[in-house]
């Protein structure tokens, strides 16, 4: 929840976007833009939900494969997929998932805690839960989706 | 130190040094004027200065006595010997180290310094270096309360609105400085008094106070300064060295220097006027009222007199000056220079990167689409490319640096080392000019003065063994730069006997870095310089011959990207040669594909590719094979079986890359193919990724797509090793189709 309370507004807006079929989302303040996808060079070595690296005029930024983060599965290859392209403290990554859904701004109380799951995983990179229309959206934690080595300490 | 004026006056001093240290060089060759024993004075002299304003006792008195010996030689009154010229040298290596150790808050052992101080002391013979007193040679002359000098002098500055270059009877002979401080002067510690005590040391001065901006007791404020001063200065200096004088309190006052015009003087008169100087003066004097000063015109306070009526003058003034120094008939003036943070440039850098592949990208879509052919459109984008190219050249140039600097460092170290080992050297340096990446020229230092320690420690004979080789008795140490086809060539070449090859297969085979019954060729054993583990001198001395060898010099060399080699004639000499790339954002790098990936291989590390027969490839154990070249074995890596590629596993009739590794030898790099060789640009991963195991960076190609630049080492070292189960490699690889498509 660390970053949620950085702001004082008690409005905060959220981009959510499916991967795996699933409504995920991330703060506003940390996305920088939305990309079309475009091939990437692949990583030698690298965790399977990094798929490569790809130019993002200039800098060189790893793409996260964010349904195969979650243990969903890879996203099937589509020409409608899009990059999400985040900023992490100094970092700045891309998310590759299925689409950008909308722009979702709610006030802090409607953001609920993620329940006791059991599946660490995703307890630990889901920060909490928005109810929407139809179901819900889950938060992200970009750091501990970018470090998951961390996860046990943060 | 986080002073910036404190910074400022270190930036400063280390130009003066170069400055100094330039002069002495020319002073010992035959040809130097008057001006260069000058230049050298000022040098020193500001140094003093600036330390003075920084209480550092131990520098200003060492530069005073400096300054002593220098306004001796200045004045002709002591002739310049070899012996005198080495004590300056050497001094002002000593006032480089006092600098050093100010800047670091470290001290230097007074036996040092005392032990310069007593031989600038014996340059002198007899006559005593006086103690410094900033106050010895100022007088405060009448404080008489007089404006009209001040309106007299601007309507006679109006007048010079219209050219008034005929009037033969006014000419420059020196400045009139209104000076009036700020109170931020005084908060910084500055003083006036010591201020006017310098512009006394520049020749002949008289003072008049102005105090009518003083305000009633009733209301005086102690700490608000109300006075200012008109300072009449009759010199022959430059108007630079009046504004030295001024150099720190600069933004702390408002300053106007304006030439002082009066009656010529007398032939018996004491002031005289350069007469070198004086047609650039008369044309450009009169009109340059204020102080030029590019960088800080809000600094050029004009007085609330009928001056500010010249005011445009003084503009156009400064840029006809400024325009004269361009085209190089003014050559002893400074160039405007300008200090940039180094982030900014880096950014920019960055940013023409960006434009060039931009650029490389937009021609290719135009050139695919034949179609819609546009020959004007073809025009432009070459245009274009040629403006791109153009400011990526500009902007390397601000990060290049002469090579200069670090030349002078340079002589030290030679006349250090031959001090220390009892010879005669003189370093004799050549292309200094040549321009380098900043962070090239940095850290080539410590490579090159073990270079240059080497050539006077192991290269140059004994003087006995010179004579008797009929050589002069002084040893001469080449260094030179140069540019050749995109690369920076520096050269150490020394005039002693030449690499002792029996002695260094001898000692080779002694310590065990080769096999006893080893045949090698002559350039195979000047190699085994290079290797670790190596020294040729009989006994350690002070100098080389610590356990660091030239292979040290050898890996920094590489981790700039360049190359190293020797050459060396019996009885003659020995030349190193270190070839480098021009910057550290670009290297040369040869473009292959492994496992349908596309790679990028350093060009520095490759040696050969070479496509051998099946009869060369040799299997050892299960899946290792050895290539014979030659008549010698090297292990021959599957590039992408080492990355988590897809391997084609055929190595009946692979291309191989011979690339040398820094620890392991050679070793052969199995890839798919070669498809260009090109500059390409270093883009780091670990920003925002981290480091890869056998990669070592990326670039971006000209279609826009990344390529990752492998690491030759960490291949063939095998070190790459995967933290992941094999089963994500897997997917990882058969993941790259969906990549590739």
């Amino acid at each position: 929840m660390q970053m949620l309370e950085d702001t004082t507004k008690s409005e905060v807006e959220f981009v959510t976007f499916s991967a795996g079929e699933q409504s995920f989302s991330i703060e506003i303040t940390q996305v920088r833009e939305i990309r079309r996808w475009s091939p990437v060079t692949a990583l030698p070595h690298a965790p399977h939900e990094v798929l490569g690296v790809m130019n993002l005029r200039g800098s060189v930024i790893p793409i996260y494969d964010l349904a195969a983060r979650f243990g969903l599965g890879q996203t099937p290859e589509n020409p409608r997929n899009v990059i999400v392209v985040a900023m992490h403290g100094g970092q700045t990554v891309g998310l590759l998932v299925e689409a950008v859904s909308e722009i979702l701004s709610v006030s802090r109380e409607q953001i609920q805690e993620t329940p006791d799951i059991r599946s660490e995983m995703a307890r630990q990179s889901i920060t909490g839960v928005i109810p929407i229309e139809n179901g819900m959206t889950r938060v992200i934690d970009l750091g501990a989706v970018l470090h998951p080595s961390n996860r046990s300490v943060a | 130190m986080s002073n910036p004026i404190l910074d400022t006056f270190f930036e400063e001093t280390e130009e003066l040094l170069e400055s100094l240290a330039e002069g002495l060089e020319s002073m010992q060759g035959a040809e130097f004027d008057k001006e260069t024993v000058n230049s050298v004075f000022r040098a020193v002299h500001s140094i003093k200065g600036g330390a003075g304003a920084f209480k550092m006792t131990e520098l200003v008195n060492f530069a005073h006595s400096f300054e002593t010996v220098m306004d001796a030689v200045r004045s002709e009154t002591l002739a310049l010997t070899p012996q005198i010229m080495h004590t300056l040298m050497r001094s002002a290596d000593c006032l480089a180290d006092l600098v050093d150790a100010a800047r670091s808050g470290r001290t230097i052992s007074e036996e040092v310094t005392s032990g310069f101080l007593t031989a600038l002391q014996a340059c002198l013979g007899e006559g005593e270096i006086e103690a410094v007193d900033a106050w010895d040679n100022f007088e405060f002359n009448a404080v008489t309360l007089d404006i009209e000098p001040i309106s007299a002098d601007a309507s006679a500055v109006a007048t010079v609105e219209t050219p008034v270059l005929s009037d033969t009877d006014q000419v420059q002979i020196g400045f009139q400085i209104d000076f009036r401080p700020h109170a931020a002067l005084f908060t910084n510690g500055h003083e006036p008094a010591l201020l006017f005590a310098a512009l006394g040391d520049l020749g002949q001065m008289t003072s008049r106070i102005d105090m009518t901006k003083l305000a009633d007791w009733s209301d005086f404020n102690p700490t608000e300064p109300r006075l200012s001063w008109t300072v009449d200065l009759r010199t022959d200096e430059s108007e630079i060295s009046v504004q030295e004088v001024f150099e720190f309190v600069h933004g702390l006052c408002d300053l106007t220097i304006k030439p002082l015009m009066g009656p010529p003087p007398s032939p018996n008169g004491e002031v005289s006027t350069d007469s070198t100087g004086a047609p650039n003066k008369s044309v450009a004097g009169p009109l340059a009222i204020a102080a030029i000063d590019i960088f800080g015109p809000e600094a050029i306070a004009m007085p609330a007199t009928p001056l500010t009526a010249a005011a445009p003058a003084v503009v156009v003034a400064s840029r006809a000056k400024a325009e004269r120094n361009d085209d190089g008939s003014d050559a002893k003036a400074p160039k405007a220079t300008l200090r940039v943070d180094l982030d900014r440039v880096d950014r920019l850098i960055n940013a023409v990167g960006e434009l060039i592949i931009n650029q490389a990208m937009i021609a290719q879509r135009l050139q695919d689409m034949t179609s819609t052919r546009d020959d004007d459109l073809v025009m432009h984008i070459e245009d274009y490319r040629l403006l791109a190219r153009d400011i990526q050249e500009g902007v390397m140039a601000i990060r290049a640096q002469p090579v200069k600097s670090l030349f002078q460092r340079m002589s030290r170290i030679v006349r250090e080392a031959a001090d220390a080992t009892g010879k005669l050297a003189e370093l004799v340096t050549s292309g200094e000019g040549t321009e380098v990446d900043k962070t090239v020229v940095e850290r080539l230092a410590d490579p090159l003065t073990h270079m240059i320690r080497n050539a006077v420690d192991h290269g140059l004979e004994s003087r006995e063994a010179r004579a008797a080789a009929g050589k002069p008795p002084m040893g001469t140490i080449r260094l030179s730069a140069s540019h050749r086809s995109g690369s920076v060539i520096i050269t150490v070449k020394d005039d002693g006997a030449g690499l002792n090859r029996p002695k260094i297969l001898e000692i080779a085979k002694r310590k065990g870095l080769i096999a006893p019954e080893a045949e090698l060729s002559d350039a195979e054993v000047d190699q085994l310089l290079f290797m670790a583990g190596f020294s040729t001198a009989a006994t350690i001395s002070n100098l080389s011959g610590r356990g660091v060898g030239l292979d040290v010099v050898r890996n920094a060399v590489q981790a700039l990207g360049g190359r190293i080699s020797i050459a060396t004639t019996p009885g003659q000499g020995t030349e190193f040669t270190i070839m480098l790339p021009l910057t550290l954002a670009v290297m040369d790098g040869m473009v292959v594909t492994v496992g349908g990936q596309t790679l990028v291989v350093p060009i520095t590390s490759i040696i050969e590719t070479i496509r051998p027969l099946p009869s060369d490839l040799h299997r050892i154990g299960t899946d290792e094979t050895l290539l014979s070249i030659r008549g010698r074995m090297i292990p021959v890596v599957d590039v992408a079986r080492s990355l988590g590629f897809p391997s084609p596993g055929t190595l009946n009739a692979p291309l191989l890359l011979l690339v040398e590794s820094e620890n392991l030898g050679e070793c052969a790099l199995v890839v798919d193919s070669v498809q260009d060789q090109r500059q390409v640009v270093i883009k780091s991963l670990e920003s925002n990724f981290g480091s890869v195991p056998g990669v070592s960076a990326a670039t971006v190609l000209g279609d826009g797509r990344i390529a990752l630049i492998l690491d030759p080492d960490a291949i063939a070292g095998g070190r790459v090793t995967s933290n992941y189960p094999m089963t994500n490699i897997l997917s990882n690889a058969g993941r790259t189709a969906y990549a590739n498509a």
